[in-house]
């Protein structure tokens, strides 16, 4: 295991985790009344384009994915179209989901719709740079035991942890200290965003932590 | 002693609901109590119409002045004194009308009389006026004829059994007024109203009816004034004229808890005799409900009830001269100071009773001076401190008073505890015994080593209840106990400490041995199994929360659905990584980590984590070929959305019970078309779902029994048959019901007749395995015919997720039993709320009790209700048992029974360690005692269903 290889894993997390806290800063200084509680779906559209265009940026910037041949453009642009159908496709799945969950049908459409997009923006941007829009692959390394690079290992971490963010998310709202941050879903899409940050320092140090352990083959 | 698992989880539930009974006398506190006889005495007609779930804005806020005009200008310029009377929890009718005629604080236990109402036996207004000779009427609540059985001259009971009717209950009470109005031969009348609680449980307190309702009401009450003042006006004495209500009702038309819609009510004295003088309608003072007790025996001229904890309300006499009130106020305080010495040893400290001391001295002091000089300033003076002084004492006593009502027998509560957490721990200890292959338990019963521990243990709790019990003030339940009974559960305890003691001694021993397979076995946990950790452990800690109590179907709704989610990702790896024909990638590794099976050859390609389920991927190769690939696939998403379109049926809990949902809509007499297809086709669903498993003669049976079903609801009125046109009369439905209850208990009798010849011919399994799906089939006809027909829905999707997660997931992926008992766990709870119930109190659907009983009969109603509330807990355990026993091995069965006792267990032995400490928290009687019962009565239940499991696994063991 590489030592390089870590420390270029834990700077693209870093960065990322950057662009979150931008992305809370730096709108108040051209917006005005802009609050996270209370223009919550604005937040929610600049955070999830600026995840988005940094994940791209270190997608392309580090190329972590040596193996992918070089192919044509129609290929590449298939590739790009495909991506933005899985994410358009998981944004939709996840807004069922969060409807079984209980999630109002008719009301508030628009903010259940645009966390499925926040939550998608964590988990399946990073995928779908990583792993290309291949459902095999996805499940593979969403299995026990089934990661091959500290790539897809520090993916498997970010991915769950704003997944269980965001189901951990949901259990103040039925509490009734009757605070803002308790409405849906804003305490749901912080829970999703507090678990990415949580999952991006985490899983460079767990990686450092175990590297004697693991090995991974194909590398 | 070995014991079979299954055995050893019964006898442990056993004694744990015995632990809990314990708990729960000590916790539920002992109403204060008289015993001595009445003594003194001391005028008019007093009619009180009193209306069911009248609210204080009703008659105070903005709909009070629009629907009651002539009520709201008495209240206003009439000569009346007008109050908001606090009612305590629980507000559900029958306590309440016991606390406004005895002055008493009915304990919470008394809910769960309410429906036997039992005749009042304590001291009360209605039998002291009987005593002094006052001719009374009543008409309304048949509640108050079963409480007063001989006490009334003339009544006439409206039973409130249909709900749906809140215009017939009211005209039975109003049809008698005008013929007794004019009549002169009645000291008292009370009438009942029950049309406005009926309109708030069917369309809540925003319903236009409320204000049709409330109007009649006003109508009422200016015949029955103006008649009173024409009386007067002939020369009688003034009469007093008390309109109140029993409790509120809570925002969406229930109650029950304590919120402040249900606790407020209002209440008007009006009376000729009072001063008329224009009040401040919008800021009436309040009081307490159990005032009106003290008020009308002074005013009957009758001895205040012994039991009264309620003080005089003053405006009432303040017409009169003063050494009239303070002789009333002299009689309210020794009332008091009589109750308070005999509920309380040291009541001569109690600063009430030194108040009154005092009051009592001036008093005599006033009397003398009086006798000496009348008219004087300084008499009025002196006069005004005494009266202010009683009032003190009064005010000081009744809050003694109540407050020594909550107070907690702890020395119960702690044995109760003790037991549970003993047992509890028995469990815990003994898992990775009673979860291995033979499932048999080591119980460390008559090793001689412990016998001297178990001497001294016993010698030292039998120490510490002599004292306790010999220096404990207030009363205890415990040591009211006989003594052999109090014995055993001493030797109980420490015989189960011993057991506990030598077992883990047993573990470290064999701990400190070098140990053969260092392998942890829990290493191999699933996602599954982990989902399954973690809920269990996140439920009991919410359960600390109100408001997690309050809305725990949003947790067992959660947990459902992510368990759905987690089955759907095993699935899914399972049927697409199975194809993937060419593995690229490996990944390892080192051991250490993961070191579960060292043994373990490592192939190429992603085999390690095929290892793990390899015999389930040949499994679901095999059996799932195709189409049935996709339904299986599917499955997960089918299960979701039948929870999803479930969980909009019933809106329960309390942030969000005022959602509207499909139960209101489709029970609004506007649906009865919808309601009625609906019910038919669950009905169908349920026999095409049920009638597989069963022998031709249970099916006819079933198909009989479930037409007998609609019959029923077509016969009480809730549902239509199509050549139906418009309303017939509202029946009980006697007959119909009676019919299905014969082939309920024919199917469950062919179910057991079935088991017993299993017993006997031994070589034929599927015998047995129809036996038991009979008697599930015989359930679920009996919850088919209890249920609302709005929850039939809830029945027919509980059965169609039984069998889809049958068919394509428990079969297919094989989880253990224990997996699997867990699961069905987390569904029964999730279809205890899906058919609304909640862990309040008035969600019971008391109605269940009656079906098919011509009058309340006490035993059959209990367990019809209880069957009733707990109808999706009880199938989906009787489920369990018929998927297992039909499918696994021998020790299956004894698995899924511990598992079973254990995770009901762990629970409620949290949850009473939590009550415990929250004793003096603010929502103690409104949230947790209400979930501290149901919880009890879940254990109850649980116990029961472990003692089945049992008696189905010593079968299987004979039979082997």
């Amino acid at each position: 295991m590489k030592d390089t290889d870590i420390k270029k894993l834990l700077y693209a997390h870093l960065l990322c985790i950057f662009s979150i806290i931008l992305s809370v800063l730096i709108p108040p200084l051209f917006l005005e009344n802009f609050s996270i509680l209370e223009t919550h779906l604005t937040w929610l559209c600049i955070c999830s384009g600026v995840v988005t265009a940094v994940n791209l940026v270190l997608y392309l910037v580090v190329k972590p994915n040596t193996s992918s041949k070089r192919s044509s453009l129609s290929h590449k642009v298939t590739r790009v179209l495909k991506c933005c159908i899985y994410f358009l496709m998981s944004c939709f799945i996840f807004h069922v989901i969060f409807v079984l969950y209980g999630a109002p049908l008719i009301e508030l459409v628009l903010e259940t719709f645009l966390f499925a997009v926040i939550l998608s923006t964590f988990t399946t941007v990073p995928c779908l740079c990583l792993l290309g829009p291949r459902l095999k692959a996805w499940l593979r390394v969403f299995s026990r035991n089934g990661v091959t690079s500290i790539w897809e290992n520090s993916l498997q971490i970010t991915t769950i942890s704003s997944l269980v963010g965001a189901w951990l998310g949901a259990f103040p709202i039925p509490l009734d200290w009757e605070r803002p941050w308790q409405v849906w879903p804003i305490s749901c899409t912080l829970g999703a965003t507090f678990g990415y940050v949580a999952g991006l320092l985490i899983s460079p140090l767990w990686i450092y932590w175990n590297r004697k352990q693991l090995s991974y083959k194909n590398n | 002693m070995r014991l079979g698992s299954g055995t050893f989880a019964a006898c442990c539930v056993v004694i744990e609901v015995l632990g809990i009974a314990v708990f729960l006398r000590g916790f539920f506190p002992v109403p204060v109590r008289s015993s001595a006889g009445a003594e003194h005495r001391t005028e008019p007609p007093a009619p009180e119409p009193s209306a069911d779930a009248l609210r204080d804005d009703f008659l105070f806020g903005s709909k009070g002045v629009k629907f009651m005009p002539y009520t709201t200008y008495l209240v206003e310029k009439g000569a009346s004194h007008s109050f908001v009377a606090e009612a305590k929890p629980p507000t559900v009718t029958m306590p309440r009308i016991k606390a406004l005629t005895t002055g008493s604080l009915p304990g919470f236990v008394d809910v769960v009389r309410n429906l036997n109402s039992p005749t009042l036996l304590e001291d009360n207004v209605i039998r002291q006026a009987k005593a002094a000779g006052k001719r009374m009427i009543f008409y309304g609540d048949e509640t108050w004829v079963k409480l007063f059985p001989k006490h009334f001259v003339e009544y006439d009971g409206t039973t409130s059994f249909f709900v749906s009717d809140y215009t017939e209950v009211d005209n039975n009470v109003t049809r008698h007024l005008d013929k007794v109005l004019k009549r002169e031969d009645w000291d008292m009348l009370i009438l009942h109203y029950l049309g406005l609680d009926h309109i708030g449980h069917i369309s809540g307190p925003s319903s236009p009816l409320i204000g049709h309702k409330l109007s009649e009401m006003d109508n009422i009450l200016m015949k029955i004034h103006t008649s009173l003042l024409s009386q007067e006006r002939e020369g009688l004495s003034p009469s007093l004229l008390v309109l109140c209500g029993d409790h509120g009702m809570s925002d969406t038309g229930s109650h029950g808890a304590s919120s402040t819609g249900e606790v407020n009510t209002p209440l008007i004295l009006i009376s000729s005799a009072f001063e008329r003088k224009p009040g401040d309608i919008r800021h009436p003072k309040r009081v307490q409900q159990t005032d009106l007790a003290a008020t009308l025996a002074i005013g009957l001229s009758v001895p205040i009830p012994k039991d009264s904890v309620g003080s005089l309300i003053v405006p009432v006499i303040e017409g009169r001269p003063m050494r009239d009130q303070m002789r009333f106020l002299h009689l309210n305080t020794v009332q008091l100071s009589k109750l308070l010495q005999e509920n309380v040893p040291s009541y001569e400290k109690d600063p009430g009773f030194e108040q009154f001391k005092v009051s009592e001295k001036l008093h005599g002091n006033w009397i003398k001076l009086y006798l000496e000089e009348s008219h004087s300033e300084v008499l009025f003076n002196l006069g005004t401190k005494v009266l202010r002084q009683y009032l003190d004492a009064l005010k000081t006593l009744s809050l003694a008073l109540s407050t020594q009502v909550a107070q907690y027998d702890v020395y119960s509560m702690m044995v109760g505890t003790a037991v549970v957490l003993e047992v509890l721990t028995l469990l815990l200890l003994s898992i990775p015994q009673a979860l291995r292959r033979q499932a048999k338990v080591d119980i460390p019963l008559s090793s001689p080593a412990f016998s001297l521990l178990f001497y001294l243990m016993f010698l030292v709790l039998s120490a510490i209840h002599i004292i306790v019990c010999t220096s404990a003030e207030s009363s205890c339940y415990f040591c009211g106990l006989l003594w052999p009974v109090a014995g055993g559960v001493m030797v109980l305890m420490s015989a189960l400490l011993c057991a506990i003691v030598s077992v883990l001694t047993k573990m470290f021993i064999s701990k400190s041995l070098p140990s053969k397979n260092p392998a942890h076995p829990n290493s191999r946990w699933s996602e599954l199994d982990l989902l399954i950790v973690f809920g269990t452990v996140g439920h009991v800690l919410s359960l600390g929360a109100s408001s997690f109590v309050e809305e725990e179907h949003q947790t067992w709704y959660f947990l459902v659905n992510t368990l759905c989610l987690a089955l759907s990702q095993e699935l899914y790896r399972n049927c697409f990584l199975e194809d993937d024909g060419e593995p690229q990638h490996h990944f390892h590794m080192e051991p250490g980590i993961v070191d579960a099976t060292p043994g373990l050859p490592y192939r190429t390609g992603c085999d390690v984590w095929e290892q793990d389920t390899v015999r389930e991927r040949l499994s679901l190769s095999d059996m799932l070929r195709g189409r049935e690939k996709w339904m299986a696939l599917a499955s997960p998403w089918l299960i979701l959305a039948c929870c999803r379109l479930l969980r909009s049926l019933n809106q329960t809990g309390v942030q969000w019970a005022h959602r509207p949902d499909f139960g209101h809509w489709l029970t609004s007499s506007d649906h009865k078309a919808e309601l009625s297809i609906l019910a038919a086709l669950s009905l169908l669903v349920i026999f095409l779902l049920v009638q597989g498993g069963c022998s031709p003669v249970s099916r006819a049976a079933l198909l009989l029994g479930l037409l007998g079903v609609y019959c029923y609801r077509v016969a009480i009125g809730n549902v239509l048959f199509p050549w139906q046109q418009d309303n017939r009369d509202i029946a009980k439905g006697i007959i119909e019901a009676r019919f299905v209850y014969v082939f309920v208990l024919g199917i469950l009798f062919t179910g057991t007749k079935d088991l017993l010849k299993s017993q006997v011919i031994a070589t034929d399994f599927k015998i047995k395995t129809v036996g038991l799906w009979e008697i599930h089939s015989g359930l679920v006809l009996l919850a088919a015919l209890l249920f609302r027909p709005h929850n039939l829905p809830v029945l027919a999707f509980s059965l169609l997720i039984q069998t889809v997660l049958t068919k394509f997931i428990w079969k297919p992926l094989r989880h253990d039993a224990a997996e699997i008992t867990v699961m069905h766990y987390w569904f029964g709870q999730a279809f205890f709320y899906f058919q609304g119930n909640s862990n309040n109190i008035a969600t019971v659907d008391i109605s269940a009790g009656f079906v098919g009983l011509d009058t309340y009969v006490e035993i059959p109603a209990m367990f019809l209700t209880a069957f009733g509330t707990y109808a999706g807990p009880v199938l989906w355990a009787s489920h369990l048992v018929h998927f297992l026993s039909s499918v696994s091995s021998d020790s299956a069965l004894s698995h899924a029974c511990f598992c079973y006792a254990l995770i009901c267990s762990i629970p409620v032995s949290t949850y009473i360690i939590l009550v415990t400490s929250l004793r003096y928290h603010l929502f103690i009687w409104s949230v947790f005692s209400p979930k501290l019962l149901y919880e009890g009565m879940h254990l109850l239940i649980t116990a029961a269903i472990c003692v089945f499991f049992t008696a189905m696994d010593q079968a299987s063991l004979t039979n082997s």
